[in-house]
């Protein structure tokens, strides 16, 4: 197989990238295919049938699911081979967790205990806490749990309250404080602790449950995920060995913030998963409920509805495979020693945390609407908890939520890109300033397309580049620094910036998939990706004259919204029928048809 | 112990099964191919034997190229080495074809004990199980529910279901036994065991390796021909039994059950 080409994170936006430069899951090799159906079979064997009872928070369940998990090895796709687990790539984790997405609360525990609850001792352990905690993790004889919000600290996460001071002989930091919200707590034998080092430096640690001090608060009564344990952690005078201090005192921001990047993929690829599950969940009921005499999933716009949720979801998996590949491109890259340092692949990680804020909100809102579909296409019926629909409609909720709300991590998108380009290492001003050249002699009348399929929404979707540039350009230029303080600016950019991730990658790997089957093969994939840049490229229009709009005034309003109108060019096409050769075909499958 | 598996790979009984034009034969495009689940059984109970007592499993399957997938999942559930059986004037043998061929193949090979499921989902014959214990000249134990090796490794105890009753049969090995749903729970093919079925030999063989006569295999060795398939008849719409009282609606309902649906 060809080379693909590493990007930069967020360089998707200023170059030009090729089907050939992505990782789809039409790419996926034997083990990968194998480890899904290990999954799935896990789903469907182990979890289904225990669904009802796993919502009481079953604790003794839990544990046991877990620990069958672990013996599967479906906890240990990022914990290394030396340490217990797997040491997989980061498209088998992503394979996991599209499974795992289907598993109702036991995908909360899942998340929690292998993203944030492991990967910081993956990434950030040493040599000692590695080997005494990854192998009970990865083998699932200890659930973990991650203590980082606080009641005042949410959103501005490092506004910690909890305190550590050495203690006197100086084998224990003693910890003061309660943290909240903590999944896994009623459960977790371990957990990765944030406090104040002498209430001023920022620092991680691990911490068991039975050491003396610690304990957990009340419940929290929750609008979903019920078999999941949320509570406070409550820490008085807890006694954490010294040893248990982890990475460096005052760097504890920085394992905080590697992992909320490598959460936000996770999170991704478990929402997309869920995606499916309500699609296959809504035809499968669109066929057999009869109203007025027919099956209701006969009804336009009952069939609208189905093509939408799998015409995102569609988006969805093909961006967080693309991302999977990026991290295990640029992973590739490290040499045998950085390979074995965490912090060093965490680094390499980081690189994408535009993409990660990317994947996370997109995930999360396709997730959102793919519920919300799901249940008006049940009717009365996805009201009432004897179906599916209700439970995932309430379990979807929290991901808009956690690992950084999806307005910071709009925030982020393009704080992140912007950052960067100060820095110099994201050629972003140059790219808005020859965006800014050229729209004086370009006139998209005269574009000429080559009669190949997609050749249109490839063209726009390149032209919507330079719009999103251009407004950028043109926003950071009137604020400067202050931008950041222009938060709905930022919001609108990040929606374009998402969005335009979103259709590059459903695109590319069609693309991808017309070279490597045929036109034929490809002609579902072709037709949602058609139908999505048509939903797309008009709110993508409106966001950018919305923020011109409140940039500019009087003649440079004018004259950049002419500009914004050339770019921003499309004539409409017939997307009610593309939708309906989606929906017959999921229809006809009964099933999530790419 | 030497243990034998073939393994057939049939649709997902999740596919939407579409019946082609002429109506002999059922759309491929779409189809999900799985291992047909009653040899994962066949697989299963190999691998607790050689738990027991040692020796290897191995798998031999035939198909078109995509049966390999098949055949590395039972090497990722634990067997060692797997036979790939792939030959374009192999396609469209009957179950007596398909007999011929892995028995060719057996025969090359030590074995005290060969699994096959006791039907395949798809075409549900039967036969192939019992087609090659004959070729091969040994007894044939069909329906396994349980099965006990003696000690010695000598001879085998089978349970097999009779209309409600368990008959016990016994038999020498080499034996040929066919699996029944309850003879055990086939496990997973783990993580680790995935990574490992990656290097474990699987070896592809030829009509030209068999030995075989090209006539007495493929489309033009059939005995058997299949003339027509049909789908399931759609399912009519469901009927609501009207009635002022409890004892009207049972009284209707039982006249449309004699009546109509002809059941009592
Ligand atoms: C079920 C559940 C499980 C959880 N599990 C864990 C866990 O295991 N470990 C853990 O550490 N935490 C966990 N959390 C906490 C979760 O991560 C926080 O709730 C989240 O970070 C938001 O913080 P907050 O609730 O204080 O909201 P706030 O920060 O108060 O936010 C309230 C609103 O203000 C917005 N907002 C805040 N700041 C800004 C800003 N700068 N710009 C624009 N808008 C802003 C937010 O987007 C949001 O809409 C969990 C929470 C829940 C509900």
């Amino acid at each position: 197989m060809a080379e693909r080409k590493i990007f930069a994170g967020g360089e998707f936006l200023i170059g030009d990238v090729g089907h050939g430069d992505v990782f789809t899951p039409e790419d996926f090799t034997e083990e990968h295919k194998m480890i899904l159906e290990t999954a799935k079979d896990f789903i469907s064997k182990e979890i289904n049938p225990v669904i009802d009872r796993l919502e009481e928070k079953n604790h003794e369940l839990v544990l046991d699911l877990l620990k069958k998990a672990g013996e599967l090895g479906l906890l240990g796709t990022d914990v290394p081979e030396e340490y217990g687990g797997m040491g997989l790539d980061k498209v088998s984790t992503t394979v996991v967790g599209e499974a795992m997405g289907t598993a109702g609360s036991f995908s909360v525990v899942y998340g929690a205990h292998t993203g944030i609850g492991t990967l910081p001792i993956v990434y950030f352990g040493n040599e000692e806490q590695k080997k005494k905690y990854l192998p009970k993790l990865a083998g699932g004889d200890w659930c973990a749990a991650y203590c980082l919000t606080e009641s005042g600290a949410g959103s501005d996460a490092l506004n910690a309250r909890t305190k550590a001071v050495l203690s006197p002989d100086g084998k224990y930091y003693i910890l003061n404080g309660e943290k909240m919200f903590i999944t896994n707590a009623g459960w977790a034998s371990s957990f990765v602790v944030y406090a104040k080092v002498d209430g001023q430096h920022f620092t991680g640690f691990i911490v068991e449950k039975t050491f003396p001090g610690v304990s957990t608060g009340a419940e929290e009564k929750k609008m979903g995920a019920h078999g999941s344990s949320t509570r406070p952690v409550i820490f008085e005078d807890a006694k954490v060995p010294v040893e248990n201090l982890m990475y460096e005192v005052g760097k504890g921001h920085k394992i905080a913030f590697n992992i909320l990047n490598i959460g936000r993929w996770k999170l991704g690829a478990m929402t997309m998963g869920g995606c499916k599950g309500c699609v296959t969940g809504a035809v499968k009921y669109a066929k057999g409920r009869v109203q007025f005499k027919v099956p209701i999933s006969s009804f336009g716009m009952i069939k609208q509805k189905i093509a939408d949720m799998a015409i995102r979801t569609y988006m969805s998996e093909s961006m967080m495979y693309r991302l999977a590949g990026m991290f295990d491109d640029k992973l590739g890259t490290l040499d045998e020693k950085a390979k074995k340092s965490g912090a060093e692949t965490a680094k390499a990680i980081e690189e994408y945390a535009p993409e990660c804020s990317i994947s996370k909100v997109y995930g999360s809102e396709c997730l959102d609407f793919c519920t919300d579909e799901y249940v008006q296409i049940l009717g009365g019926y996805g009201y009432c908890s004897e179906y599916p629909a209700e439970r995932y409609y309430r379990d979807a909720r929290i991901n808009r939520i956690w690992e950084g709300t999806n307005e910071i991590n709009r925030m982020l998108v393009p704080g992140t890109m912007l950052q960067r380009a100060l820095k110099g290492q994201l050629a972003l001003l140059p790219a808005a300033q020859a965006v800014a050249g050229e729209l004086m002699t370009y006139s998209p009348l005269s574009v000429q397309l080559p009669d190949t399929p997609l050749a249109l929404q490839q063209h726009v979707i390149k032209m919507s580049k330079k719009l999103a540039l251009m407004v950028a350009g043109v926003a950071a230029q009137k604020f400067g620094p202050g931008l950041v303080k222009e938060q709905e600016v930022m919001g609108k950019i990040a929606d374009m910036v998402i969005e335009i991730f979103a259709m590059e990658s459903g695109l590319l790997r069609t693309l991808k998939l017309i070279e490597k089957e045929g036109e034929e093969k490809a002609k579902y994939h072709i037709a949602a990706v058609k139908a999505y840049v048509d939903d797309t490229m008009p709110r993508i229009e409106s966001w950018a004259k919305q923020v011109i709009s409140h940039v500019e005034s009087g003649d440079m309003l004018r004259t950049q919204l002419a500009g914004v109108k050339k770019l921003a060019r499309y004539q409409p096409i017939d997307a009610i029928n593309e939708k309906r050769l989606v929906a017959d075909r999921i229809i006809e499958l009964e099933s999530y048809p790419f | 112990m030497k243990i034998i598996v073939c393994l057939k790979q049939v649709p997902d009984t999740e596919t939407q099964i579409k019946i082609a034009p002429g109506g002999e034969k059922i759309v491929t495009d779409d189809i999900k191919w799985v291992m047909n689940p009653y040899d994962e059984f066949g697989v299963e109970e190999a691998l607790r034997l050689k738990e027991k007592f040692g020796g290897d499993v191995t798998v031999i399957g035939m198909g078109p190229k995509r049966v390999t997938e098949s055949i590395r999942t039972a090497l990722a559930m634990g067997a060692d080495k797997g036979i790939l059986i792939s030959d374009a004037a192999l396609e469209g043998s009957d179950s007596l074809g398909t007999a011929k061929a892995l028995a060719a193949v057996i025969k090359g090979l030590q074995f005290d004990i060969i699994f096959t499921g006791q039907r395949g989902i798809d075409e549900d014959q039967g036969l192939t199980g019992a087609c090659i214990a004959d070729l091969l000249g040994i007894p044939q134990v069909s329906l396994a529910v349980k099965l006990e090796v003696a000690a010695d490794g000598k001879s085998v105890k089978v349970n097999r279901p009779v209309e409600g009753q368990t008959l016990v049969v016994e038999a020498q090995l080499p034996v040929l036994i066919t699996t029944q749903k309850g003879l055990n729970e086939p496990r997973y093919a783990s993580l680790p065991g995935i990574m490992k079925a990656k290097k474990k030999p699987l070896e592809e063989k030829a009509l030209k390796d068999l030995g075989l006569d090209p006539a007495e295999v493929g489309l033009g060795g059939r005995k058997l021909k299949i003339i027509k398939i049909t789908p399931p008849p759609a399912r009519a719409e469901g009927k609501i039994v009207q009635g002022e009282t409890p004892q009207d609606k049972a009284t209707e309902l039982a006249r449309l059950l004699h009546e109509e649906a002809k059941l009592i």
